[in-house]
This record gives structure tokens, C-alpha cells and sequence, in this order.
């Protein structure tokens, strides 16, 4: 099941750029958080702050507290032990070439020393099926490698890849904005059917896809976090001028 | 190849306007200029051009695209021309002298005819797979560094640095290197020190080529894999490492091909030897030091044996070059990138 994420006053640095400035909200558990707002806003680095994946970039760095149920992201665990925790779905597809479809699921629990193959098997399996992918590709497993598979394919081989360490929170940095209306809205589905048993934070430059599939919505701009609200209201009714502007397609 | 390119896509151009011609009249080729405003989205239309203007740059595209591909192939060529003569001589004047008792036999004392070169083909053997054993590893974990630990730093250039230099000193300087560290030490030599000095040999090719491959393998993999919350070394070892690995093998492999014909670093170090050893703690032969004996000598019938082990070298290079490659292949799924 999932769990909620608090946030309070993260700050997050690219060398000498402030990315992301005193960014604080709460999201809840089990269910969808879409983040828009115009390229270079600081929603990616916000989502990567989240697991702590902005570190591994060089120079970067993040302050601030995050809280994940009652585990402190930044100060109860390393970095490594949290990833195992928070699944991260990319832009692009990103399966890794060597391995078949089957190692790519398993890959998640094989590198981290799980070695008993019925467990992996059913894992294998059931990850697949949530990523609505299992009868796709059940016939060849372990014959076909995971970039032999089409773009959306790829991406829900991820997704399943994700799923299959068991995370409580899955995070998704633009998930289908390198894929066709179709695998979108596939993903779109899977999200809505995965956000009853995770805690989906999705970022989008789509925002009919935001209405679709979030129950909250946040709005960034220049590193801030400028609205968070349920998503019919910044929608409909938004408090603020900025986001107006934006969801109406004044700029950005 | 042979037949004339096309215009390159015009944005502008209707898509049925067939390419132009000489004899066409002028209206159809300056359609680019005038046909634009058309759709609305190309409002920036690219200046009417004559048929004459297009007819001249129609030709010197084809005759530049002939001459480009004439030089690539004429390269290939000139390539291709000293390897098949150096080869096609080796069988020329090697293969008459290979018998059975040349893989079987050592040499012969002076005077006698007959003998072969098996403890040579023999130690050659002991002193690469020394090497290989010594080199391999050292190369890549430095060149596992460079990629992924020491990317801009102090250390890391100074090590990249090193390589780079260390990669153009020539051969006999390794030899001496491993003469005065273990042979001068020791005071006798021993296949041992020739294949610490192939092994040196070897690193720098080795180091390079893995940093190099590794730079190609995408972040986004080493990025999924810290999402699963895999630790880094173990990202290294079975994302990037195992991704990078065709190029790896072809750099190893490199340079085991280049050193496996070296003579210089094993004059001083393996020595050479004219009865059978495997013993790594004395000397030892190898083809390329028998191969530079009996070219040497005055007699025919050793100029022969030198051929045949020329051929034999690098027919033994080819080969293991060849089966590691199909070895390598071997599993790799099919329909990746």
C-alpha cells in the first residue's frame, strides 16, 4: 500500500542555480498528484528530490525535509535504501538492452541479491499483468531483449520493472510525452487503475492528461510551487492569476 | 549509388512537383519561390531559383557525391592492399614449411634439419594467457575509474594522462622496465617477466578503450537501475559494464593481438628457449623471439621454419581473436539496438 509524502521547505541547487525554492506541500497516499508547469519550472527536480536521484547528479544538491509514512527520506536511510521504496518511471524508455524482457522486470530484486526463482517467477509475472503488458509479451520472456519492444511497450515494461520491487510510491517524470495517443492513453489507464494500491506522483506537460488522472494538482513556476489544489479546482476555479495564465494558454 | 540524388526535401515545395529537369520549363522550377505562401505555416520562402541554377547544382551534387564515395572506396582499397599481400606472402612462403613435426617437435641443433617450433607455440601461449590474465583486469578497472569515478577529476586526468603516454612508449621500453623490476631482481629470466611486460603492454589500450565505451552507455540505464535502488558498484558491474561489453572485448582483444607479435619486451625478460618450459620461473620461448632467431641465422632451412612460424602467429591470432568474438556473441539476445 501506499503511503503519503510531506514536503517542507525543499530547496534544491543544480551548482550555483537555485532549481527549486521552499517548496512545502502533503500528498496523499493512494492516489494521483499530476505536476504541470512550463520546461525548466523545477517540477522534474522536485519529483527526483523525492528520492533522492537529484544527488547523482554532479554538483546538485537538495535541503529540506521530506517525509515518506514516517520515514525521513534525507536523514533515516541512505539514498540506495529509499530507491528501493520509491519507484521511478523516466520520459523515455529506458529497459536495459542486455537483458531479456524477464531480467528487466526481475531486474529490480536479482541485482539487489534475490536469487529463488518461483519467487521471481510470480513477481515477474504479476508485475507485468499490473502493467497491463503480461499478454503481450508471455510467449518470449526470455527470448526477446527489453529494447526489442516497441516505444509504449518499453515504457510499460518500466513501469512493471518499477512495480516489481514492491514501492509504495511510484514517481513519474513525464511518462508519456515520448509516446504515441494510443500507448498514452494506456499508460493513462494503468495509472488509474495502479493509483487505488500506490501513491502515483506524475509530472506532465499534458494537462487534459493531469485532469485525467489526478485528484491533485500542483502548478510550478520558476522553481516555486505557485498552487496545490484538487484538480477540478486549479481547473476550474484557480486561486491564482499565474496559473490561470497558464492553464489557459496565456504562456508557457 | 549510381543514380543522380534527389533535390533535398524542400518545405516549401509541393509534393507533387516532380524533380526538375533541363528540358522542363522555368515556371515548375521556380516553383519553391512563388508556391510557398500556400500552407500559411511556411511564411519564410526560400529566393526563386533559375532551372539553370538548379540544373548546374543538380550535377555538382552527383559529381560530389561520386567523388566522395570514389575516395571512400579507393581508401578501403589502398586499406585492404598491404594485409592481403602480407598475408597472401606469409602462405606463399610459410605454408611449404609447415608439417606435423613443426607443431610437435622443438628445434633442432645446429646442423640438423627437421624440428619445429611446439614449445614456441607453446610458451607464446603461457607468456598471453599471463598477460591477459594480469592485463585484463587491471585495464578495465582503471578504465571502470576513469568512467565512472574519476570523471573530471585531479586524479583521474593525471591516470588518463598517464595512459594516453604510456600507450606510445615504445615496446623496448617495457621490456627494460620489466627487466629491472623483476628480472634484475630475480637474476635469471623468466616467462614471467615477459608477461608482466606484455601485461603493461597491454593496460594502457585496454583502460582507454573501456573508459571510452562506457562514456557511450546511456545515462538513463545507470540512472534506471539507482531508481530500483541498486547500489553502484553493482550498476557498474551489470548495467554499465555488461552494456559496454562488445566494445570492451574488441579493445581487450586489440590489444592482445598487438602485443601477442611483440619481440622487443621479450628479448630481455622471456629470453627464449630451445627445449620445452612451462615454467613460469624460467625462461621460456615464444614465436615472436624464435620467428627474430631464425631470420637471423644463416641458414635456409631455419629461414623457412622462421616463415612458417610467421604464419603460424598470426594465424593463432586470428583465431583466438575470432572464437572469443563468437564466444562473446554467444547469448546475446537478438532485436536490441
Amino acid at each position: 500500500m501506499g503511503v503519503d509524502i510531506k514536503v517542507q521547505d525543499l530547496n534544491a541547487w543544480y551548482g550555483p542555480v537555485h532549481t527549486l525554492k521552499d517548496v512545502t506541500l502533503h500528498i496523499p497516499a493512494n492516489n494521483a498528484t499530476a505536476l504541470i508547469g512550463p520546461s525548466g519550472c523545477g517540477k522534474s527536480t522536485f519529483v527526483r528530490c523525492l528520492n533522492r536521484m537529484h544527488e547523482t547528479t554532479a554538483n546538485a544538491r537538495a535541503e529540506g525535509s521530506v517525509m515518506m509514512g514516517n520515514l525521513d527520506v534525507y536523514k533515516d536511510a541512505s539514498p540506495v535504501e529509499i530507491r528501493r521504496r520509491i519507484g521511478m518511471v523516466f520520459q523515455r524508455p529506458n529497459p536495459f538492452p542486455t537483458m531479456s524482457i524477464y531480467d528487466n522486470v526481475a531486474s529490480g530484486l536479482k541485482l539487489n541479491g534475490y536469487r529463488k526463482r518461483k519467487v521471481l517467477d510470480e513477481v515477474v509475472e504479476r508485475s507485468l499483468k499490473q502493467a497491463a503488458l503480461w499478454d503481450e509479451v508471455k510467449d518470449d520472456l526470455r527470448k526477446k531483449s527489453g529494447a526489442s519492444l516497441s516505444g509504449g511497450q518499453q515504457q510499460r515494461l518500466c513501469i512493471a520493472r518499477a512495480l516489481a520491487v514492491d514501492p509504495e510510491v511510484l514517481l513519474m517524470d513525464e511518462p508519456a510525452s515520448a509516446l504515441d495517443p494510443v500507448s498514452t492513453s494506456k499508460i493513462e489507464d494503468l495509472i488509474f487503475h495502479l493509483k487505488t494500491q500506490y501513491t502515483i506522483v506524475i509530472v506532465t506537460h499534458n494537462m487534459q492528461q493531469a485532469a485525467r488522472v489526478a485528484e491533485q494538482t500542483g502548478f510550478f513556476l520558476t522553481g516555486k510551487l505557485v498552487e496545490f489544489a484538487a484538480t477540478h479546482k486549479i481547473f476550474t476555479s484557480p486561486s491564482d492569476k499565474r496559473t490561470e495564465d497558464y492553464i489557459t494558454g496565456r504562456f508557457g | 549509388m549510381s543514380t543522380p540524388p534527389n533535390n533535398p526535401p524542400n518545405p516549401s515545395q509541393t509534393p507533387s512537383v516532380p524533380t526538375p529537369v533541363a528540358s522542363m520549363p522555368t515556371p515548375v522550377a521556380s516553383m519553391p519561390g512563388t508556391a510557398a505562401p500556400q500552407s500559411g505555416l511556411n511564411s519564410i520562402s526560400l529566393p526563386p531559383r533559375s532551372a539553370q541554377t538548379e540544373n548546374w547544382l543538380k550535377r555538382r551534387r552527383f559529381a560530389t557525391d561520386m567523388t566522395v564515395t570514389g575516395l571512400s572506396i579507393l581508401s578501403t582499397a589502398v586499406v585492404l592492399l598491404p594485409l592481403v599481400a602480407i598475408l597472401g606472402y606469409l602462405l606463399f612462403k610459410g605454408a611449404s614449411s609447415l608439417n606435423w613435426a613443426f607443431f610437435t617437435r622443438v628445434p633442432a641443433p645446429v646442423g640438423q634439419s627437421g624440428g619445429g617450433m611446439a614449445n614456441a607455440i607453446l610458451g607464446s601461449g603461457v607468456i598471453l594467457g599471463l598477460a591477459s590474465l594480469i592485463g585484463i583486469p587491471l585495464g578495465i578497472g582503471a578504465g571502470v575509474f576513469l568512467a565512472e569515478y574519476g570523471r573530471g577529476g585531479v586524479f583521474g586526468n593525471i591516470v588518463r594522462f598517464t595512459a594516453d603516454v604510456l600507450n606510445g612508449v615504445p615496446s623496448i621500453v617495457m621490456g627494460i622496465a620489466a627487466y629491472a623490476l623483476i628480472v634484475a631482481h630475480q637474476h635469471h629470466f623468466s616467462a614471467f617477466a615477459g608477461g608482466v611486460a606484455l601485461a603493461i603492454m597491454m593496460v594502457p589500450t585496454i583502460t582507454r578503450t573501456t573508459e571510452e565505451m562506457l562514456a557511450t552507455v546511456p545515462s538513463s540505464l545507470r540512472e534506471a537501475a539507482f531508481g530500483l535502488g541498486v547500489p553502484k558498484w553493482r550498476t557498474i558491474l551489470s548495467v554499465s559494464l555488461r552494456t559496454a561489453s562488445p566494445g570492451i572485448i574488441t579493445g581487450c582483444m586489440l590489444a592482445f593481438a598487438r602485443v601477442a607479435g611483440e619481440t622487443a619486451p621479450l628479448l630481455f625478460t622471456a629470453l627464449g628457449n630451445q627445449f620445452w618450459s612451462a615454467k613460469l620461473n624460467q625462461p621460456i620461448a615464444a614465436l615472436p623471439l624464435q620467428i627474430f632467431v631464425y631470420a637471423e641465422s644463416p641458414y635456409d632451412e631455419w629461414h623457412r621454419l622462421a616463415w612458417a612460424g610467421a604464419l603460424v602467429l598470426i594465424v593463432l591470432i586470428m583465431v583466438s581473436v575470432t572464437l572469443v568474438r563468437i564466444f562473446a556473441n554467444r547469448g546475446v539476445l537478438k532485436g536490441g539496438q
